[in-house]
C-alpha cells in the first residue's frame, strides 16, 4: 500500500507545485482551477492509501518474499453474469437520446436506469445472479 | 486594375511556388547538403518579414538537431536489427541496468531542451515585441471573408471567399495589426510571413511585423470556421511607401468611402456562395 | 452464482468449459468476464478503425484534385470531423484500455478478473451505445457533426451549427466519456488491490504500469471533458452563454477545457501502446526490459507533465502564457527520449526474432520517433505560429497515431494467440507489416511538405494552389496502402481461422499471462509461479538466466498449492 500511496501523493505534490508556479506567473483562473482539481485528485486517494498503509500489515502483494500460499483464502466475490450493466447502459442511452430528440425519451430512459439500479443492488445483496 | 479575382495566380507567383515546392521536396536530401557550406532550409523558407527570417533560422537550428538525433537513433536501431538478428537458440546476457548510460541519456536531453528553449525565447521575444509603428491596420475576420480598415484614413478593403481582398502595406515599415473576429474563430495566416494568429471573437489580438520585400503574398484562414473555410482567402500586397501613400489617397473622396460602406452592408446581408459574384469594393487603381 | 475464489484460483481438472450459465446472445449480454468483455471491445474498436479508415480514404480521394467533387464542402467538414472523432474517441482509446488492458492487465498481475466486473460490463455497453449515438449523426437530416473533432466554440454553438448531428456527437461523447472513466476506476482498483502475492508494484510488467498511469490520467482528464460537454449543451439548448461573447461568455474557455482533457488524452492514447511495444521488444529479443525502473519513472513523469501542457494547442490564440507551456512541453521530450533509448537498450545485444509482432514494434519506434521529433518543433511557439493548423500538424500527429496503429497491430499478433488459442499466419503478417509501414511514410511525408508549403488543414478544395496536387496524390497512394494493409489483416484472420494452435507460451514470453493456458480459464489461472521479479514466467522457464542485478537470487519454485 505504501508505494501506491506514494505515487498518488507524488502526483498531487507535483500538481501542487505546478499550480503555484502557473498561478503566480500567469494569473489564469481557468487553468489554475483545473490543475488544482488535479492536485486534489492526487491527494485524496493518496491520503487514503497512506492512512491505510500505516494501519495494516503489508499485504502478500506488497511482500517481495511472499509465496503463493500466503494469498490463499477468499479473494473476493465476482458475479459471474449480470444483466444490470446492459440495462443501465440502455437506460443511459435513452436519456442521451432525450437530450437530442425530445424529452419523452426520458420516460423509458429513467425507467430503465432506476430498474437497473434496484436490480443491481438487489443482486449484490443476494450475492449472486438474480 | 487588378487581375480578376478567380485567377489570382500570376505567372511569377506560380514559378515562385514551384521553386518552393522543389525546395521542400529536397527535404530528405537535406542531411546530405549538411556537408556543404550553406545550411539547408529543411523545407521552410526565409519569408518576407523581419521576424519570418529569425523564425526560419530557428527552424534550421531545430532541424539540424532533429536530423542528428533522429539519425543517431535510427542508426542505432538499424545496427541492432542487423547485428543482433537471431542466430541460434542461445540466450543472450540478461543485462538490465546500466546506470551511467541511463543518466547520460537523461541529462543530455535536458541540456538540449534548455538550449532549444533559450533559442525559442530569443526569437519569440523578437517576434512578439511591440515596437513603435506608423501604420496600423484593423483586420476583421468574418464568415467567410476579411475586412481591412486603416484607422485615421478612409481606406477599407473588404471581400469574401475567392474575391481575395488585398491588404496593402508599405515595405520596411513596422505595421501594427489589430485582429478581431465578428463571429467564430478564424486564423490569420500568411505563409510568407511564417506566422499565424487566431482571430478570436471578443478578443483584440495585436501584433507587429515589418515586411522587408515587396510583392503580393497569399493569406488564408487556417482555423475551421464553417462551410466556406477552405475558400477564405486574402492577399497581402507589400508596396513601397510612396505607392502606399498613393493608394491611401484614392480613398479620400467621400464617394469612395461611402461606396466601401455600401459594399460592407451588401456583404453582411448576403451569404457566401461557392463562386461569388463580385461585390464592388472600393479599391483604388493600382 | 457467485464464485468465492481461493488462490490458486482453480484446480487443474476444473476445465473452462465446465462453466454453467446462459449461452449465446444472453451470455454476451450478461457476461462480466473481463476476457469476453475485452473481446467485445476488441471487435468493436477494430470495426471503428475500419469505419474511421473508410472516412479517411474518402478525405484523401477528395484531395486528389484541387477542386475535388467527390463530396461537397459541407460533407467534407463532416468527414474529417467524424474521422477524427471516430479514431480518437471510438478507436484508439477503447482499443487500448477497453480491449487490450481489459484482457491483459488482470492476467499480467495474476488477478482473477477486474475489480468491478459489472462496472466493466457497463463500460462496454456505454461505449457501444455511445459509438452508435455518435455515428448515427450521419443518418440525420442535417448530417453528422461538422465542427472538427475539437468542436471549437462558438462555431459549435446552436447559431453556427444547429442540428441533431452535433447533439448526437455530444451525447455519444458523454456516454463514451463515462465509459472511459469507469474503466479507469476499474483499472486502478484492480492494479492496487488484486495483485498476486509477491507481485509488488515494481514487479508489474511495463504494460501494466503504463495502464496504471493511463487510468490515472483518465480520471484526471475525462471529468473535465464531460463537464465541458455539458456546458456546451447548455449553451446550445438552455440559453446559457458560457462560450459565446454575446451573453458575456468567453469562447477561449472552451479551448482551455477541451485541451485540458485533450492533451492528457494524447498520452492516454499513447502510453498503452508504449507499454505493448516495450513488452514485445523484450520478448522477441529474449532480454529483460532495459532500464525497467527508469522506464517506470519516465512513464510517471510523462503522465505528470502531460497535465501542464494543454495550451501548446493554443499558442496562436495570443492569450496564453507562452514560455510556461513551451518549456513544459519541451520537457516531455526528456522522458520520451528515455523510453526510446531504453527500447534500443532492450534490443541491443539481444537475439532478435523478427516475428510480425516484432516488426510492428520496431516500425512503431521509428514512426513514433518521427512524430516525436516533429512534436518538439511544435512546442516552440514561433515555430508553432508558422506551422499551426497546416498539414505539418496533420502529418505530425499522424506519425504518432499511425505508430499507435503499428503497435496495436503488433499487440494483436502478440497477445491474440493468448486469448484465442490460435496464431495468425506470419507470412501474411509480414506482408501486412510492409504495406502498413511503408504506407504510413508515403502518406505522412508529403503531408509534412504540404504543410511547410502552406497548405492549411481541413481544406475541402485548394483552387488557388493547384501545385499541391502532386504531393496530395502521393499521400493518397500511401493512404491506399494503409487501407490495403487492413484488408490483408482481415484476410489473415480468415485464412488462419483456428489453423495454428498456439500453445501456452508460443513466444517464450516473460510475464504472467504466458504462464496460464491459451485461452486462460474462467478466472485466469490454475496455478501461479513464485513471483520474484517482473518476469515470473521467464524465471520459471529459465531459472539459470535471471536478470542481472536482482536482489533476490533465490530460484523460483512453483507454488506448492496447485489445488485447494
Ligand atoms: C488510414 C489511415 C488514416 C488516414 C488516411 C488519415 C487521413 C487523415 C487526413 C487526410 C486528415 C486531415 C483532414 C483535413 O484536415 O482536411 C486527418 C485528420 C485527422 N485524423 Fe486521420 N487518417 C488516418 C488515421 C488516423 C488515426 C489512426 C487517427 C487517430 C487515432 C487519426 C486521427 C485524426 C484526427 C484527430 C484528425 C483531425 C480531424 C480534424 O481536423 O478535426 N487518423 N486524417
Ligand atoms: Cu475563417
Ligand atoms: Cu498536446
Amino acid at each position: 500500500m505504501k508505494v501506491e500511496s506514494k505515487i498518488m501523493l507524488g502526483l498531487g505534490l507535483f500538481f501542487g507545485i505546478i499550480v503555484a508556479v502557473y498561478w503566480f506567473w500567469g494569473h489564469d483562473n481557468t487553468g489554475s482551477v483545473m490543475i488544482f482539481g488535479g492536485m486534489l485528485l492526487g491527494f485524496l486517494p493518496g491520503g487514503y492509501y497512506w492512512w491505510w498503509s500505516r494501519r495494516m500489515a503489508a499485504r502478500p502483494e506488497d511482500d517481495p518474499e511472499a509465496t503463493q500460499a500466503q494469498g490463499a483464502g477468499v479473494v473476493g466475490a465476482f458475479p459471474a453474469t449480470s444483466i444490470w450493466p446492459f440495462t443501465l447502459a440502455m437506460g443511459s442511452f435513452f436519456v442521451v437520446l432525450a437530450l437530442v430528440f425530445g424529452i419523452w425519451f426520458l420516460v423509458p430512459g429513467l425507467a430503465l436506469v432506476i430498474w437497473a439500479a434496484f436490480g443491481g443492488v438487489a443482486e449484490s445483496r443476494r450475492g449472486g445472479r438474480v | 486594375m487588378e487581375s480578376p479575382a478567380l485567377s489570382p495566380q500570376g505567372v511569377t507567383a506560380r514559378q515562385r511556388r514551384w521553386r518552393r515546392i522543389r525546395r521542400v521536396a529536397a527535404l530528405p536530401l537535406a542531411a546530405l547538403a549538411l556537408s556543404g557550406c550553406t545550411v539547408p532550409n529543411f523545407g521552410a523558407s526565409p519569408g518576407a518579414t523581419q521576424s519570418s527570417r529569425s523564425v526560419f533560422h530557428l527552424w534550421q537550428g531545430f532541424s539540424i538537431l532533429a536530423v542528428i538525433i533522429g539519425g543517431l537513433v535510427v542508426a542505432l536501431i538499424l545496427w541492432s536489427v542487423v547485428r543482433y538478428r537471431r542466430r541460434g537458440d542461445t540466450i543472450p546476457k540478461q543485462s538490465q541496468y546500466h546506470i551511467p548510460l541511463e543518466l547520460t541519456y537523461t541529462i543530455v536531453p535536458f541540456l538540449i531542451i534548455f538550449g532549444l528553449f533559450a533559442a525559442t525565447m530569443v526569437v519569440e521575444n523578437k517576434e512578439l515585441a511591440n515596437p513603435t509603428t506608423k501604420v496600423t491596420v484593423d483586420v476583421n475576420a468574418f464568415q467567410w471573408g476579411w475586412r481591412f480598415t486603416y484607422p485615421g484614413h478612409n481606406a477599407m478593403v473588404i471581400g469574401q471567399t475567392t474575391q481575395d481582398p488585398e491588404m496593402v502595406i508599405p515595405v520596411n515599415t513596422n505595421v501594427h495589426i489589430n485582429l478581431t473576429s465578428s463571429d467564430v474563430v478564424h486564423g490569420f495566416y500568411v505563409h510568407a510571413f511564417n506566422f499565424s494568429r487566431y482571430a478570436l471573437p471578443g478578443v483584440l489580438n495585436q501584433f507587429t511585423f515589418r515586411a522587408v520585400q515587396t510583392g503580393t503574398f497569399d493569406g488564408q484562414c487556417t482555423q475551421l470556421c464553417g462551410l466556406y473555410h477552405s475558400l477564405m482567402f486574402f492577399r497581402v500586397k507589400v508596396v513601397t511607401p510612396a505607392q502606399y501613400q498613393t493608394w491611401l489617397a484614392t480613398f479620400t473622396t467621400p464617394t469612395a468611402a461611402s461606396a466601401a460602406a455600401a459594399a460592407q452592408k451588401a456583404l453582411q446581408g448576403q451569404s457566401a456562395t461557392y463562386v461569388p459574384t463580385r461585390v464592388t469594393t472600393s479599391r483604388g487603381a493600382n | 452464482m457467485t464464485e468465492v475464489l481461493d488462490r490458486p484460483l482453480l484446480t487443474p481438472d476444473h476445465s473452462p468449459h465446465e462453466e454453467h450459465g446462459p449461452s449465446g446472445l444472453l451470455k454476451w449480454l450478461t457476461t462480466t468476464d473481463h476476457k469476453i468483455i475485452g473481446l467485445s471491445y476488441t471487435v468493436t474498436s477494430v470495426v471503428m478503425l475500419v469505419i474511421g479508415g473508410a472516412l479517411a480514404e474518402m478525405i484523401r480521394f477528395q484531395l486528389t484534385t484541387p477542386n475535388g467533387t467527390l463530396v461537397s464542402l459541407a460533407q467534407y467538414n463532416e468527414l474529417f470531423t467524424m474521422h477524427g472523432s471516430v479514431m480518437i474517441y471510438l478507436f484508439a482509446g477503447p482499443f487500448a484500455f477497453g480491449a487490450l488492458a481489459n484482457i491483459m492487465v488482470p492476467i499480467q498481475i495474476g488477478a482473477p478478473d477486474m475489480a468491478f466486473p459489472r462496472l466493466n460490463a457497463l463500460s462496454y455497453w456505454l461505449y457501444l451505445m455511445g459509438s452508435i449515438t455518435m455515428l448515427s449523426g450521419f443518418f440525420t437530416a442535417g448530417g453528422a457533426a461538422n465542427f472538427g473533432w475539437v468542436a471549437y466554440a462558438p462555431l459549435s454553438n446552436s447559431t453556427y451549427t444547429p442540428g441533431a448531428g452535433a447533439d448526437l456527437w455530444i451525447g455519444g461523447l458523454l456516454l463514451t466519456g463515462f465509459s472511459a472513466i469507469f474503466t479507469g476506476v476499474n483499472l486502478v482498483a484492480t492494479i492496487f488491490y488484486l495483485r498476486a502475492p509477491g507481485m509488488t508494484m515494481f514487479r508489474m510488467p511495463i504494460f501494466t504500469w503504463n495502464m496504471l498511469v493511463t487510468a490515472i490520467l483518465i480520471l484526471l482528464a475525462f471529468p473535465v471533458l464531460t463537464a465541458g460537454l455539458i456546458m456546451l449543451y447548455c449553451d446550445r439548448h438552455f440559453g446559457t452563454h458560457i462560450f459565446s461573447v454575446a451573453g458575456g461568455g468567453v469562447p477561449v474557455l472552451w479551448q482551455h477545457i477541451f485541451w485540458f482533457w485533450g492533451h492528457p488524452e494524447v498520452y492516454i492514447l499513447a502510453l498503452p501502446f508504449f507499454g505493448m511495444v516495450t513488452e514485445i521488444l523484450a520478448v522477441f529479443s529474449r532480454k529483460p526490459v532495459f532500464g525497467y525502473k527508469g522506464m517506470v519513472f519516465a512513464t510517471l513523469s510523462i503522465g505528470a507533465l502531460s497535465l501542464g501542457v494543454w495550451a501548446h494547442h493554443m499558442f496562436t490564440t495570443g492569450v496564453v502564457l507562452l514560455p510556461f507551456f513551451s518549456i513544459m512541453s519541451l520537457l516531455i521530450a526528456v522522458p520520451t527520449g528515455i523510453k526510446i533509448f531504453n527500447w534500443i537498450g532492450t534490443i541491443w545485444r539481444g537475439q532478435i526474432w523478427f516475428s510480425t509482432a516484432m516488426l510492428m514494434a520496431i516500425g512503431f519506434v521509428i514512426t513514433f520517433l518521427i512524430g516525436g521529433l516533429t512534436g518538439v518543433y511544435l512546442a516552440s511557439p514561433p515555430l508553432d505560429f508558422f506551422t499551426h493548423d497546416t498539414y505539418f500538424v496533420v502529418a505530425h500527429f499522424h506519425s504518432v497515431v499511425m505508430a499507435l496503429v503499428l503497435g496495436g497491430m503488433g499487440a494483436l499478433y502478440y497477445w491474440g494467440p493468448k486469448i484465442t488459442g490460435y496464431l495468425l499466419n506470419e507470412a501474411i503478417g509480414k506482408i501486412q507489416f510492409w504495406f502498413l509501414f511503408l504506407g504510413i511514410q508515403v502518406f505522412t511525408i508529403p503531408m509534412y511538405m504540404l504543410g511547410l508549403d502552406g497548405m492549411p488543414r481541413r481544406m475541402a478544395v485548394y483552387p488557388h494552389d493547384p501545385q499541391w496536387q502532386t504531393l496530395n496524390d502521393i499521400s493518397t497512394v500511401g493512404a491506399v496502402m494503409i487501407g490495403l494493409s487492413t484488408a490483408i489483416f482481415v484476410v489473415n484472420i480468415v485464412v488462419s481461422w483456428k489453423k495454428y494452435p498456439a500453445g501456452d507460451n508460443p513466444w517464450d514470453g516473460q510475464t504472467l499471462e504466458w504462464f496460464t493456458t491459451s485461452p486462460p480459464p474462467h478466472h485466469n489461472f490454475y496455478r501461479l509461479p513464485q513471483i520474484r521479479s517482473e518476469r515470473p514466467t521467464w524465471d520459471y522457464n529459465h531459472p539459470e538466466h535471471r536478470s542481472i542485478g536482482h536482489t533476490t537470487p533465490e530460484p523460483p519454485r512453483e507454488s506448492e498449492r496447485t489445488s485447494s
